[in-house]
């Protein structure tokens, strides 16, 4: 608080200055001009000399100290939105500017906001645009950003129109073709301030990438619609023909598919820079943000969307940026644009905040201001309601109540709107500073009052729908069962991510992109990084089983409720309570308590199973995996790691195919007849590094499974064929005797796995040294495994890892 | 898109498909086309291994045990196995599970109940539990799913009091295990049909 203070304070002299400062201004040109020097100045001020760097520096400062203000108090942000208390901070600045200077000398003018704050956010949401989740629901967001925008234009436009002839509005200037140039300004739904507001609601990924993505691509629309009905306003009433609707129209598809053409190229240039850039590592990071500045700026030249170009430069280039720079420069290149976007956020805020505080704009219509108001909100909602229901008949998974209201809710202007509004032409629209004024207050409703309303609209919502009653541990296990079902049906039968055209551009992607913008070194890495995962993967199961070994026993192995022991990390102080009470609990239950009465002993017994109840449904609730269909907050402008996902994910992952291995061991040593063998081929016995999951994992089906069931043909020893000396088993290659699961597609041996089996061959504590070195490369010798087969016929793990058992 | 197919898919053979299952003639060829893809051997069959080749399958929690759960069961001298291949007519038998229920079906007579039907949807959920098929879920069958289901920072002991909780709530005759029924009364305000139904594409 104290800290906070000192800002404030510090804040106020600055402000006080920069009055002071421009009111000196005037009296220093004067004396400046006339002056011949008389003496030599041993200090003079100048400040003409930097007058505009500083001003610009300092109001970069301001802006972030507010932010520091703001963000001092974490009870406050949960409640308002940072960006609407930005924009109140603003209100107060422009206050004291006011005060100050009776004249608003600083605005946000449009030529700042789109040539130097809007391109870092926007380029910060292409690059850090999660790109399969976008291309499958392409579909959707493309109808509601093109249909939706026209219909929220149109609908504005006219009933505005509409209004003024009935006489709503008084006595207005304004013509038709204004009103629906008016209309497509107001339409667009804004980037910035869509992501501001989202942040704290948290929405799953569907309806984040709906509206987000919407609000990217939607200006494609805009530009067009701005443009065509500002030459529309130019050329006049009569001029309007069907050739100029169908140059409209046309215009349409240019301007959007032209800008995407751009950003695209430029992302591309970008990959291709990347791979050659490894002797400047240094400025590396430098080459993203200024052609992904130049991709902007090329299609504002060529009147082409801009947005939509840097949109498609960084949504192109993520992937093979992140494959071919060097680790450091990819932390950069993500840090520096999200401080960036950030810090751009917070000036367009706190400039919007001020430029209210103006009272030249400021011209008031009731009836023009409510109506619109009213307008843009009950038209976004049937839009938003009626595309979707069209939607809906096609999509696999349905859009919600709960979302499609969120989705409306959520249709924030911003200051895109604002800043076409002040680039209308005022000679040719009388009313333009209406126009300004009523934009302004759309914005701030809906940042300031749809932001702060939109997450206990949310709460409510949910609250509402969700089950009253409570509910019992195996409902509760049973529903979180049904989504997985679900999830692996919709995978399985191809629902949801295989599809013909995915598979193909897979395929493309793969085998020529890749080839062309990734360095060599950065695709193998590709391969290795899973490489690494799985021999993770494979290094657990050993370290798990030699655990098994040192303890002597292989009741840990059998026990499958330890399975997952070894992996147990340090727990963590509520679980550390956890235990404690329950321990506690039950100590006291345990412990002769013969001087308490048995009411009293019930009672506690009872307290006891309560306090188990509600650990046991807490603990659920916490701890249960989440399932694709569920919430999950996966974009953030100010933090990076939000993703518990992944941790998720790798454990199930692990578990996953540690359970593949020992059902898949088991199987070679159980009942099953050996299989035919598919194909094996004699030279890829020789291949090195087994690419074993990067395939599979990277969905690449074509793999087919070739050399796998060479193992198989071992699978003729069996059980109890007695003890076998290795030393004088026949010389068999070490790709026969390796255990390749099948589902792990090529059957090529990876160096390093064997050498990790021969670090376990060394740990273990009784394997014979000439065993050792008769077979440094037999991994899963099958003849050492045959020791065990009599004690332990259907264990799992006896034939990949050789071991001796008492 | 069925052109990689070695087999193509007869008429007689779809309009089986479609009285069994339900399903609609175009998806049940939209699926075979899926099948045939998935069959890596080209033999008409998908093993298990080529269930496992679906990458997504692998950070599914669940995923082996509904892999399972395609492949039908057999009775050899009285040992419960499971046939390691499946062929079209049970991948679809095991995916009719999943269709969204129809008005018009439910009125059917409850002996001849299609796959879809909220008790079979059930039955297909309390198999995922019962491994061994004794039509109870016992204590341990419980705890296997849940080690499955829940993250590894919680203890087994922890693991172990949440199944005995989860049973205890359950449970009405005193078994400690879970029966059929038990299953479908703890279930009966879940709107299963919803949530075990999946859109197929057309």
């Amino acid at each position: 608080m104290l800290r906070c203070g000192y800002a404030l304070f510090w804040l106020l002299e600055s402000v006080l200055l920069i009055c002071v400062v421009s009111s000196v201004k005037g009296e220093a040109v004067v004396t400046r001009e006339g002056s011949n020097i008389t003496g030599i100045p041993i200090i003079s001020f100048k400040w003409h000399h930097v007058e505009t760097p500083y001003l610009v520096a300092f109001w970069v400062l301001v802006s972030f100290l507010g932010k520091l203000v703001i963000e001092a108090n974490h009870h406050v942000t949960s409640v308002i939105p940072e960006s609407a208390l930005l924009i109140c901070f603003g209100f107060i600045l422009g206050g004291m500017i006011w005060a100050a200077d009776k004249v608003q000398t600083f605005r946000l003018t449009p030529t700042v906001f789109f040539f130097y704050l809007l391109p870092q956010v926007i380029l910060d949401a292409g690059y850090h645009m999660p790109n399969k989740l976008f291309f499958t629901n392409l579909g959707g967001i493309l109808v509601h950003a093109v249909i939706g925008t026209c219909w929220n234009a149109a609908s504005l436009g006219l009933s505005l129109w509409g209004c003024q002839m009935g006489g709503a509005m008084g006595d207005l200037d304004i013509g038709l073709l204004q009103y629906l140039l008016f209309g497509s300004l107001m339409a667009a739904v804004d980037p910035v301030a869509v992501i501001a507001v989202f942040e704290q609601v948290h929405v799953n990924d569907v309806l984040f990438i709906m509206v987000f993505g919407e609000s990217l691509l939607n200006d494609g629309v805009t530009v067009v619609l701005f443009n065509v009905f500002d030459a529309f306003v130019s050329l006049g009433g009569p001029k309007i023909d069907a050739a100029e609707i169908i140059k409209g129209i046309v215009s349409f598809f240019v301007v959007a598919f032209g800008g995407s053409l751009v950003g695209l190229v430029f992302g591309l240039l970008i990959s291709l820079l990347t791979r050659c850039t490894k002797n400047i590592q240094i400025i590396e990071p430098g080459f993203i943000f200024v052609l992904g500045y130049l991709s902007y700026l090329t299609a504002e030249m060529l009147s082409l969307s801009a947005i939509l170009s840097i949109v498609f430069c960084g949504m192109c280039c993520q992937k093979y940026i992140n494959a071919n720079m060097d680790e450091n420069s990819v932390q950069t290149v993500r840090y520096a644009m999200k401080a960036f976007a950030n810090g751009s956020e917070t000036i367009i805020f706190v400039f919007l905040g001020i430029s209210a505080i103006d009272k030249v704009i400021w011209v008031w219509n009731t009836g023009f201001i409510l109506l619109t108001l009213l307008f843009v909100l009950v038209y976004r909602f049937i839009g938003v309601f009626f595309l979707t229901w069209i939607l809906n008949r096609y999509r696999l998974v349905p859009l919600e109540f709960v979302d499609q209201v969120i989705m409306s809710y959520g249709g924030l202007r911003g200051a895109v709107a604002y800043g076409l509004a002040v680039m209308l032409d005022e000679n040719k629209i009388k009313e333009k500073n209406l126009m300004v004024c009523t934009t302004l207050i759309v914005v701030y409703f809906t940042v300031i009052l749809q932001g702060i309303t939109m997450k206990p609209l949310v709460m409510w919502l949910k609250v509402k729908r969700a089950a009253v009653t409570e509910v019992s541990l195996l409902e509760k296990l049973t529903n979180k069962m049904f989504n997985h079902t679900l999830v692996a049906i919709e995978d399985i039968s191809g629902q949801i991510g295989h599809n013909y055209m995915r598979s193909k551009w897979k395929y493309f992607e793969e085998n020529w992109m890749s080839w062309i913008l990734m360095k060599p070194s950065a695709r193998k890495k590709q391969d290795q990084v899973f490489d690494v995962f799985h021999q993770l993967n494979l290094k657990d199961a050993m370290e798990y089983v030699t655990e098994g070994e040192r303890r002597g026993s292989l009741e840990f192995v059998r026990n499958e409720n330890s399975i997952i022991d070894f992996k147990k990390k340090s727990e963590s102080e509520s679980f550390d309570i956890n235990n404690a009470n329950m321990s506690n609990d039950h100590g006291a239950i345990r412990d002769p308590i013969p001087s308490v009465s048995l009411e009293m002993h019930e009672q506690i017994m009872k307290a006891v199973r309560e306090a188990e109840a509600i650990n046991a449904h807490h603990l659920l609730d916490q701890h249960l995996y989440k399932s694709r269909k569920q919430h999950r907050h996966r974009f953030s402008r100010s933090h990076f790691d939000i993703n518990r996902d992944e941790k998720e994910v790798q454990e199930i992952f692990q578990r996953t195919m540690r359970n593949r291995m020992k059902s898949f061991t088991s199987a070679k040593m159980g009942v099953k007849p050996p299989k035919t063998i598919v194909k094996h081929t004699q030279k890829e016995q020789q291949q090195k590094p087994m690419k074993i999951l990067s395939r599979s994992f990277l969905g690449s089906e074509g793999d087919s499974a070739s050399g796998y069931d060479q193992s198989y043909m071992r699978a003729t020893y069996r059980a109890g064929a007695g003890i076998e000396n290795p030393a004088f088993m026949p010389d068999l290659d070490p790709m026969d005797l390796l255990q390749i699961p099948p589902w792990l597609g090529e059957s090529e041996l990876d160096s390093s796995m064997v050498a990790l089996s021969h670090r376990a061959q060394v740990d273990l504590p009784r394997t014979p040294s000439n065993l050792r070195r008769l077979a440094p490369l037999r991994i899963s010798t099958r003849s050492t495994a045959s020791f065990t087969l009599e004690n332990i016929p259907d264990t799992q793990h006896a034939c990949v890892f050789p071991q001796n058992c008492n | 898109m069925g052109s990689r197919a070695s087999r193509l898919l007869r008429e007689e053979e779809i309009e089986e498909i479609k009285k069994e299952t339900g399903f609609s003639h175009s998806q049940i060829t939209r699926l075979y086309s899926r099948f045939t893809s998935l069959d890596k051997g080209e033999n008409g069959t998908l093993s298990r291994e080529d269930f496992q080749r679906i990458p997504e399958l692998a950070i599914n929690p669940l995923g082996d045990r509904i892999i399972n759960a395609f492949f039908p069961e057999g009775y050899f001298v009285l040992v419960i196995f499971r046939e390691d291949q499946v062929n079209f007519r049970g991948f679809m038998r095991t995916l009719a599970h999943f269709r969204p229920i129809e008005d018009n079906e439910k009125n059917k007579n409850p002996a001849t109940e299609p796959l879809n039907s909220r008790t079979n949807k059930l039955l297909f959920a309390f198999r995922l539990y019962d491994l061994d098929r004794d039509d109870k879920i016992s204590r341990d069958e419980l705890l296997q799913v849940l080690r499955m289901m829940v993250g590894v920072n919680i203890s087994d002991e922890q693991l172990g009091s949440i199944a005995d909780r989860t049973i205890q709530e359950a449970d009405t005759n005193g078994d400690s295990c879970i029966s059929f029924n038990e299953f479908i009364k703890v279930l009966e305000k879940v709107d299963v049909e919803q949530k075990m139904s999946i859109r197929f594409l057309h």
